[in-house]
């Protein structure tokens, strides 16, 4: 899950880490508040979750606590890559003598945290990496140990020039890592963290990702979900134990398993299609599973036809079956329907299908083919 | 010969009273897995399927002398039946279970390896030698013993192209799902390198999705060690970036872990990608015949 910028410093805070002094609000006028106790000049920056804030125009700098509150008003109008803007940060704007990179991810094919320390601060460090990856350090941490002082030195190193830069940097890097293991994070990241004209090492921009499978033992983090960041459909669907992404395309796809549903995906765009969703059902037959499934699913007005791709291992494809048929009939279901049931039980499942006029497949490919013909050929009632 | 998991496989089953732990309990026997007893704390004494339940599964291993365990435990618990299973010194611990904390898989699956435990998962479906042991939730009639290793991060996805498999008269030494999760205890390259080793493998398909570096990693593996010829599917080209699809492990971060970049590494290893699951039969029986 991802949290805001303010979020993530309040997280920064409470872990040791520098921050600039500064508050989110919704309001302008508050931020002109904001601005005049904390001493212009203050940056004003857009709360949204998504990169190339900056560019878009969702970070200015205001000298006076008036211009705190027009920049404020400015930006809280803004939609930035289709998100709203609904809060600023406003915080003192310290000039900075230098910039680095510090973050604390997980390396999956090492199977540890990573601590990634460059000199290269402020700019895109996916750029870095292609470009100069001899700047980027990458100090893998053995998660049966924890960080080592040694390594924590090491990776604190090539930060900053000024040793003294580098001493405070080496504490921010065990807080920062101290922070990722308590609050069972993705990633913890400080791009840039700066060293002031006072010497002093701040944390400019955070940015954090929680591990969601962790969330239900940080209610804290859990707490700051933000809904409206998330795609349409979603908090729905998670709430009911489903999977479920919105996509562009006209085919609306329910599909056992998240592997299975990608392909299903894939192999939509093969024919020539365009898939509507993305939408995993998940392991169990349960008939209410199928109706809110396709409760979400026609939520979107884009679907013209619905594609069901069922592969049955422990799934009952009966179960489904009468699950799909109640749900097109409750929700009175106009749209054509393609299904095709593999695994346990799939006479039975295609008879019930069969039976309730339902067309089925036998193949995979088959139903894609036919549900893309069939999503492309029907206009709108 | 098949790899992991075979004839002398003995299975204990963590969580077994439960719902799944229960129900999979009796396909695994069913299918003729050795399923010798299971675990709950609290309910030792009692039996389900016919199989004696144990309180603790150092009590299950000393009595059954079993060597391997599968765990059917809610996420909150299941790492800790982790570990109870790597104390235990069991050779093999399949964990089935979605929704682990990440960082608790991090370090009990550096521990498992620390302790010579093979960890497969979590959330996984599981390993199937077919013919000789099933430890997972992997449904059993999709399955022929033949010559074709396969490993996927996926569950249905695998099933779909085990069956064409089958369906195509290619049978399977050994069938293993790693799981869906950014942490699997066992990876792409640890099972590529088991296949190379096993004398009935003589082919390998590989599954893979969005998210992490593993594909790419095996593709290096490949290109550098491996004989036998390996068969690629990725899913996900179609997937967002930023966007969690299903599995935990799914997700694009950046431009890193995209599909087209899987194909891509996996290609430069002249490992044929398929372009649907129904491709793989053919691309498997003209890599057979050309080795």
């Amino acid at each position: 899950m991802n949290i805001h910028e303010y979020q993530a410093k309040s997280l920064f805070k409470a872990a040791g880490i520098l921050i600039p002094e500064g508050e989110a609000t919704s309001s302008a006028k508050h931020a002109r508040g904001i601005a005049e106790r904390i001493g212009p000049p203050v940056a004003i920056k857009a709360q949204v979750q998504v990169a190339g804030r900056g560019k878009a125009g969702g970070i200015k700098i205001a000298k006076t606590a008036e211009e705190a509150e027009s920049h404020a008003a400015a930006i809280l109008g803004m939609t930035i890559k289709g998100l709203p803007v609904r809060k600023v940060l406003v915080e003192a704007a310290l000039p900075s003598s230098a910039e680095a990179y510090l973050a604390v991810a997980i390396d999956r094919a090492q199977r540890k945290p990573v601590v990634i320390s460059s000199p290269a601060g402020g700019v895109d460090i996916e750029e870095v990496a292609r470009k100069s990856p001899e700047k980027i350090v990458r100090t893998l941490v053995d998660p049966l140990v924890g960080l080592k002082d040694f390594q924590a030195r090491a990776a604190a190193s090539p930060l900053f020039q000024d040793p003294s830069l580098v001493k405070q940097a080496e504490v921010t890097l065990k807080n920062l890592y101290a922070l990722f293991v308590e609050k069972d994070l993705s990633l913890a990241e400080i791009n840039p963290l700066v060293g002031t004209e006072q010497g002093i090492v701040v944390a400019l921009d955070a940015k954090v990702i929680t591990d969601d499978n962790a969330l239900f033992r940080h209610r804290d983090l859990a707490q700051m979900r933000d809904l409206e960041a998330e795609g349409p459909g979603e908090a729905e669907a998670r709430n009911n134990d489903l999977s479920y992404v919105k996509l562009d395309g006209a085919l609306g796809c329910i599909v056992n398993g998240a592997g299975l549903s990608m392909a299903t995906l894939d192999l939509i765009k093969h024919y020539g299609g365009e898939p509507a969703n993305f939408l995993d059902v998940g392991g169990s037959s349960s008939p209410e599973k199928v109706l809110v499934a396709m409760k979400i699913l026609l939520a979107d007005k884009n679907v013209k036809a619905i594609l069901v791709n069922i592969f049955g291992g422990i799934t009952r494809c009966d179960d489904i079956a009468v699950g799909l048929v109640s749900a097109l009939e409750q929700l009175d279901v106009r749209l054509p329907v393609v299904a095709r049931f593999n695994g346990t039980n799939q006479e039975e499942g295609n008879r019930i299908l069969q039976q309730a006029n339902i067309h089925t497949a036998e193949t995979m490919d088959d139903a894609v083919q036919e549900a893309v013909e069939l999503a492309q050929g029907q206009s709108a009632p | 010969m098949s790899i992991i998991v075979d004839e002398s496989t003995t299975v204990l089953v963590q969580g077994i009273t439960g719902r799944d732990g229960s129900f999979h309990a009796r396909q695994m026997l069913d299918y003729g897995t050795k399923v010798l007893g299971g675990v709950t704390p609290g309910k030792g004494g009692e039996q389900v399927e016919g199989l004696p339940v144990f309180n603790t599964l150092a009590q299950a291993v000393e009595v059954t002398g079993a060597n391997c365990s599968v765990i059917y435990v809610p996420a909150r618990f299941a790492v800790d039946a982790v570990y109870e299973a790597v104390f235990a010194d069991l050779k093999v611990v399949v964990c089935i279970t979605e929704g682990i904390p990440v960082m608790d898989m991090l370090i009990a699956s550096n521990y498992a390896r620390a302790r010579g435990t093979i960890l497969i998962g979590p959330n996984c479906p599981g390993i199937t030698s077919p013919g000789k042991c099933k430890v997972g939730i992997m449904p059993g009639h999709i399955f022929a013993p033949g010559p074709i290793g396969v490993v996927s991060r996926s569950g249905t996805l695998t099933y779909e192209v085990v069956n064409n498999l089958t369906e195509a008269g290619l049978g399977q030494s050994t069938c293993i799902g790693i799981g869906g999760d950014p942490i699997a205890g066992t990876n792409l390259l640890d099972v590529l390198s088991l296949f190379e080793a096993d004398p009935q493998t003589k082919a390998v398909v590989l599954i893979g999705e969005i998210g992490g570096s593993d594909e790419q990693l095996a593709a290096q593996f490949v290109a550098s060690k491996m004989t036998k010829p390996v068969v690629a599917f990725v899913a996900g080209q179609t997937a967002p970036p930023g966007k969690r699809m299903g599995h935990a492990g799914a997700i694009i971060s950046g431009t890193e872990g995209t599909a087209q970049e899987k194909i891509k590494a996996l290609q430069e290893a002249s490992i044929p990608v398929a372009s649907s699951p129904a491709e793989i039969p053919q691309l498997v029986r003209q890599a057979l015949s050309a080795s």
